[in-house]
């Protein structure tokens, strides 16, 4: 059978073997590195993304330092049945500014990728200390240890600093105010100029207004704690996007 | 060793022990026996790579190639994932429809009143509680300490169909949407409006109003604080108000627990907890149904 004498004639000359192997190595690396260098395509125009303010970007460390990712994903699949029970499938946009990003599908406890403002600031304090006392059949292991965790974020502005190198488009009064912003949200009864110079800057890259949240997120106005951060963080994942003037028809949008 | 390596395409040696061809190399003496793939997996080998090329040009597949506008190949047969759920989504509110139509267009107190219709809101109005509600009312509403029990008839805002609608669209103290339902308790103790002491004569008060024992000495000096400092939103009779969800305190409802401890915290601290307006994030029918299932529960006005 001549096809299946073929590959003798590669297999008997060490050069045509070697340029052979160079020929199928460069299509496998052609298809798996050629798509990054059109990534932007794939990323949906949106209105209201913007970067972490400083107490989100806090929290998500918090969120990633603590393994939240190990049940819980942050991708609402484009399946009748998610869509139904989450909300509006998950769209390239909205992880853009996530390293790493939090995708995936193993589910051992709800997805969250729509969790921002479902629940009150309260039940994420409570359901964090102890999961039990608000779902019974929860098996979720408790974080109280959190809300005595006083949030550490003298290098805040480096963490900035390194997503901007990620291409994250952190500005200059963003990296020289992190701090500075990360206690103006923590606090609702802070410095209101510093309140309104935060929202300003962060409703200025989100191009919507309403995307930034200042609020006492644990329940405890002595200190900024690692709850804190973390509740800021949950309270605004999945919030971002206008989906009001998204065009889901968009030939540009269609995946 | 020269003689070995000569081979012939037409006169393969067979080896005796296996019966099998050998390739015709020897090496030191030592043959290979030449064992092809099996023709069958060959073939569908062949066949997957064959359906790979089939299925890049059907589907979705190159990003954006040069001169595409900035757009993946759609594929001859013009499948979008996103399309399609957008499809299934819409045909499950399709076969919903008649119902949920008139589910729209019924007054809550029609639905009550028409027992096809309610059966429709209570089964969509449980599987939703089931999902967005007892996360923190607990599942059949039966609450948690913070968290109000729905099953009861205790309300502290408005027990009626339309009440709980209102509540249910736009929330109680959600700061983003102007129609919530808000008040805002005093952090009497935080806030140093009242001194500690003065506190404890409070604590003492609300625990006599609702039947507890009291110390009487304390109950006394608690009447001229609780008519400056309380009367207005919980009433002189100390019943509550629902105009402002100020909770009846002469009841054995507590929603944050009735122990002095319990009752010091409230009034130092405040309380004044938070629901999430559900406008936006649920659709109207199902809002309607839930708030058919919220008003069965056991309490409903």
């Amino acid at each position: 059978m001549g096809l299946m004498k073929k590959h003798e004639t590669l297999e008997r000359h060490s050069l045509a073997l070697t340029l052979g192997i160079l020929v199928t190595v460069a299509i496998g690396g052609i298809v798996e590195i050629a798509p990054l260098f059109y990534l932007e395509n794939t990323i949906e125009k949106v209105e209201g993304m913007r970067p972490y303010t400083p107490l989100e970007l806090a929290g998500r460390n918090v969120y990633i330092r603590e393994g939240c990712y190990v049940c819980h994903s942050q991708m609402v699949r484009p399946l009748r049945d998610e869509v139904e029970r989450y909300g509006h499938y998950s769209l390239a946009a909205e992880s853009m500014y996530d390293h790493p990003f939090q995708w995936g599908s193993k589910r051992t406890g709800p997805d969250l990728a729509r969790v921002g403002g479902k629940y009150s600031d309260t039940w994420h304090v409570d359901h964090l200390k102890d999961p039990q006392s608000m779902v019974p059949e929860s098996v979720m292991p408790p974080y109280a240890f959190l809300a005595d965790n006083t949030l550490h974020f003298e290098t805040i502005d480096d963490h900035l600093k390194a997503l901007r190198f990620e291409g994250v488009p952190y500005t200059d009064e963003m990296i020289e105010n992190a701090q500075a912003d990360l206690i103006a949200q923590a606090d609702p009864d802070a410095d209101y100029d510093a309140q309104d110079a935060l929202v300003a800057r962060y409703e200025e890259a989100a191009g919507r207004e309403g995307t930034v949240r200042i609020a006492d997120y644990d329940g405890n106005p002595e200190k900024v704690t690692e709850l804190d951060a973390l509740v800021a963080y949950l309270q605004m994942v999945g919030t971002l996007v206008d989906f009001s003037t998204y065009e889901a028809d968009d030939l540009d949008n269609r995946r | 060793m020269k003689g070995n390596l000569e081979m012939s395409e037409t006169d393969k040696e067979i080896d005796a022990l296996s019966g099998v061809e050998t390739t015709g190399h020897s090496w030191d003496g030592i043959k290979e026996l030449n064992n092809p793939l099996p023709r069958w997996w060959l073939y569908i080998w062949y066949g997957t790579i064959f359906w790979a090329i089939l299925y890049m040009i059907a589907m979705p597949a190159l990003p954006s190639l040069p001169g595409m506008g900035g757009r993946n190949t759609p594929g001859v047969l013009g499948m979008s994932d996103r399309d399609a759920v957008a499809e299934s989504v819409a045909s499950l509110h399709a076969e919903r429809s008649a119902a949920s139509a008139q589910l729209l267009d019924a007054s809550l107190q029609d639905i009550q009143n028409n027992l096809d219709l309610q059966q429709f809101a209570m089964a969509m109005g449980e599987s939703a509680f089931g999902d967005n509600c007892a996360t923190c009312h607990g599942s059949g509403g039966r609450g948690a300490k913070g968290y109000p029990m729905l099953a009861d008839d205790v309300w502290l805002w408005d027990g009626t169909l339309d009440g709980i609608e209102q509540t249910l669209r736009h929330g109680i103290r959600h700061e983003e949407d102007p129609d919530t339902r808000f008040s805002a308790m005093p952090a009497f103790g935080r806030d140093s409006l009242l001194t500690s002491s003065q506190i404890d004569d409070l604590v003492q008060y609300v625990l006599s109003v609702s039947g507890h024992e009291a110390n009487a000495a304390a109950v006394a000096r608690g009447d001229e604080l609780f008519l400056t400092n309380c009367a207005s939103c919980h009433g002189m009779d100390a019943e509550g108000s629902r105009d402002v969800g100020a909770p009846n305190l002469t009841d054995a409802e507590w929603l944050y627990g009735s122990s002095p401890d319990d009752i010091r915290a409230t009034i130092t601290n405040a309380r004044n907890s938070h629901m999430p307006a559900w406008q936006g994030r649920l659709d109207d029918a199902t809002i309607k149904a839930l708030a058919v299932y919220v008003h069965s529960l056991g309490g409903g006005e």
